[in-house]
């Protein structure tokens, strides 16, 4: 009698248990999907960009797109062999190396000084440098840079690209010579070294973790600005962004070549955000969001 | 030497903070108060300045190319954001759970965001091409018709909008990410013992709790929607005619194709104010969360 009211009692429950189970996995099934489908949408268009630098011409412009093929190499070749590509690469980097370096020499101070003596001032005024329009600044550049017969230098491209990654290097420095022990310094001061010193030997070495995630954001930020560069920069120091523009501004477009070189760019940017993806919405949010 | 050393230990605080403060005065504050300058006078690049007072303000008035502008980059900005953010949060929502390859697959929404702008714009460019893109491919297969995107009028400022999102709605996501994390996991149970669904939970627990990290998503994200260049001019140039064409792109050409410096100057202090009242307003808001 017993027994049989535990059956009775028992097949509901488990009914229920397996509805619930039942439940959960569609819930499971449904999770996977929708972030697959975010997944797929934002890995699209680099699909898109790879597929568009290995076809040919012909299957490009295919009125039904044409997603199984032989793929070849020839946009690349073309590229690279016709249009420059190495020397406008260069000038990328030149460009963003230089304007990271002075960054860092100009903005790892002035970070270590906001952190230990609480200038909170100088903060926001690097805040509102980043948040006002970039474009605000060029007319007077243009100008500046013409009268100086500076058009198309590193020079003035590097001094207009360290406005991009200096407050970025400030930005996520600060945070980092925040965390180091003040202790460590002044016990340094009681031995007799100077500011400098303690800074140049205690804090730097403590902070290079953050000085490496700095400096990539910086060049990467350089690597994609394209405004500046659209304006300042010439035929000597045209770098890639704006040298892929005027691909399109020239008569026909050549798909694959077009594929090509947006794949060459973004490639060394995808590279180093595996490097320092942690830093990477820090840098953006400018330390919204913490690494 | 000894006493060059002693004086910068004493006068550190300012010492430290000057080659910076140096190239932000020369770099930024110099460009800004020479735009206040240059507003003032009839100036076109390579010719003679006259100076007209306050004739370009009132010129930028009663341009209806100005008032155009000003449109689109509302309409841009104010379309994009709430949709990104939409869109941020259920995907902030959906990846706070765990699940197989959650790392690799934050790693993936980083990519929009990284990614050369100028790139990006000419690839979704390719995407929108009315007669071989791959976008009007997609709607075929679904039964749905052909659209010029970019090409149209009405559908130029939507179409942007759309690459926007796709490139933002992540740096959105990760914000909110970051403080749903934060959201301490104690209050959900209590909700659930007190017998609230998902959505009750979801509006009194999960939202009054990430309402600070939406407002600094949502700042961050205006200010620089009212500045978008980059896809903007890689894709349309602002167009077609000036369908497209916000008041950056505007101050862009009036500046660097008509070389109409004094104007373009005049535009840049509107855009800079309007960026910067937005990004004011805004803080307001976030202060009182």
């Amino acid at each position: 009698m017993s027994g049989s009211s535990a059956t009775t009692s028992r097949a509901p429950a488990d009914d229920a248990g397996r509805r619930a189970r039942r439940a959960k996995t569609v819930r499971t099934v449904g999770t996977y999907l929708l972030i697959l489908a975010v997944l797929v949408v934002m890995l699209f268009p680099f699909y898109w960009m790879i597929l568009t630098s290995l076809r040919t011409q012909v299957d490009n412009v295919s009125r039904v797109p044409v997603w199984i093929f032989t793929p070849t190499l020839e946009n690349y070749q073309n590229v690279i062999a016709r249009n420059n590509f190495l020397e406008f690469t260069w000038n990328s980097f030149v460009i963003a190396a230089l304007s990271t370096g002075i960054g860092l020499l100009l903005g790892l101070p002035a970070a270590y000084s906001i952190a230990r003596f609480k200038q909170e001032g100088l903060a926001l005024a690097i805040l509102v440098a980043r948040l006002t329009p970039y474009i605000t600044y060029l007319v007077p550049w243009y100008l500046a840079f013409r009268a100086l017969g500076l058009i198309d230098t590193y020079v003035a491209l590097t001094l207009t690209h360290l406005i991009v990654g200096m407050p970025l290097i400030i930005w996520i420095m600060i945070s980092f010579f925040e965390n180091v022990p003040q202790e460590l310094e002044e016990s340094a001061f009681v031995d007799g070294a100077s500011r400098i010193g303690a800074f140049v030997r205690i804090i730097l070495p403590l902070s290079t973790p953050g000085i490496v995630a700095a400096s990539i954001l910086a060049f990467i930020f350089s690597w994609n600005q394209f405004l500046f560069s659209l304006v300042l920069s010439g035929p000597n120091t045209r770098p890639v962004p704006v040298a892929v523009f005027n691909f399109i501004s020239y008569g026909q477009i050549d798909f694959g070549g077009l594929g090509a070189a947006a794949v060459l760019i973004t490639l060394p940017v995808v590279v180093l955000t595996l490097v320092i993806q942690r830093w990477i919405v820090t840098g953006l949010t400018m330390g919204a969001v913490k690494g | 030497m000894k006493s060059a050393a002693d004086f910068i230990d004493r006068y550190a605080r300012y010492v430290f903070p000057l080659p910076a403060v140096l190239a932000i005065v020369v770099l930024i504050v110099a460009p800004v108060l020479t735009n206040f300058v240059l507003s003032t006078y009839d100036y076109f690049v390579g010719g003679r300045p006259i100076f007209i007072g306050v004739e370009n303000y009132t010129r930028a008035f009663g341009d209806a190319r100005v008032w155009n502008g000003i449109r689109n980059t509302f309409y841009f900005t104010f379309t994009a954001v709430p949709l990104q953010l939409l869109l941020g949060l259920g995907i902030a929502v959906l990846f706070n759970r765990e699940f197989f390859g959650r790392p690799l697959a934050r790693t993936i929404i980083l990519l929009p965001m990284v990614a050369t702008p100028v790139a990006i714009a000419l690839i979704w460019a390719l995407m929108f091409n009315p007669s071989l893109g791959v976008l009007n491919y997609f709607l075929e297969s679904l039964g749905l018709e052909r659209s010029l995107w970019v090409a149209q009028r009405s559908l130029a400022i939507p179409s942007l909008v759309l690459v926007d999102t796709w490139q933002w709605s992540p740096m959105i996501a990760l914000i909110l990410l970051a403080a749903l994390q934060g959201v301490p996991i104690e209050h959900y149970e209590a909700a659930r013992i007190d017998g609230a669904s998902g959505w009750q939970s979801f509006w009194h627990i999960t939202l009054p709790g990430i309402r600070s990290a939406i407002v600094v998503a949502l700042i961050l994200r205006s200010v620089d929607a009212l500045k978008t260049f980059d896809i903007i001019y890689v894709i349309t140039e602002g167009g077609p005619g000036i369908a497209s064409e916000t008041l950056n792109v505007l101050a862009f050409k009036t500046g660097f194709q008509f070389f109409h410096a004094g104007y373009a100057a005049t535009l840049l202090i509107f855009l800079m104010t309007i960026v910067l009242a937005i990004a004011y307003l805004l803080n307001i808001v976030r202060r009182r969360t």
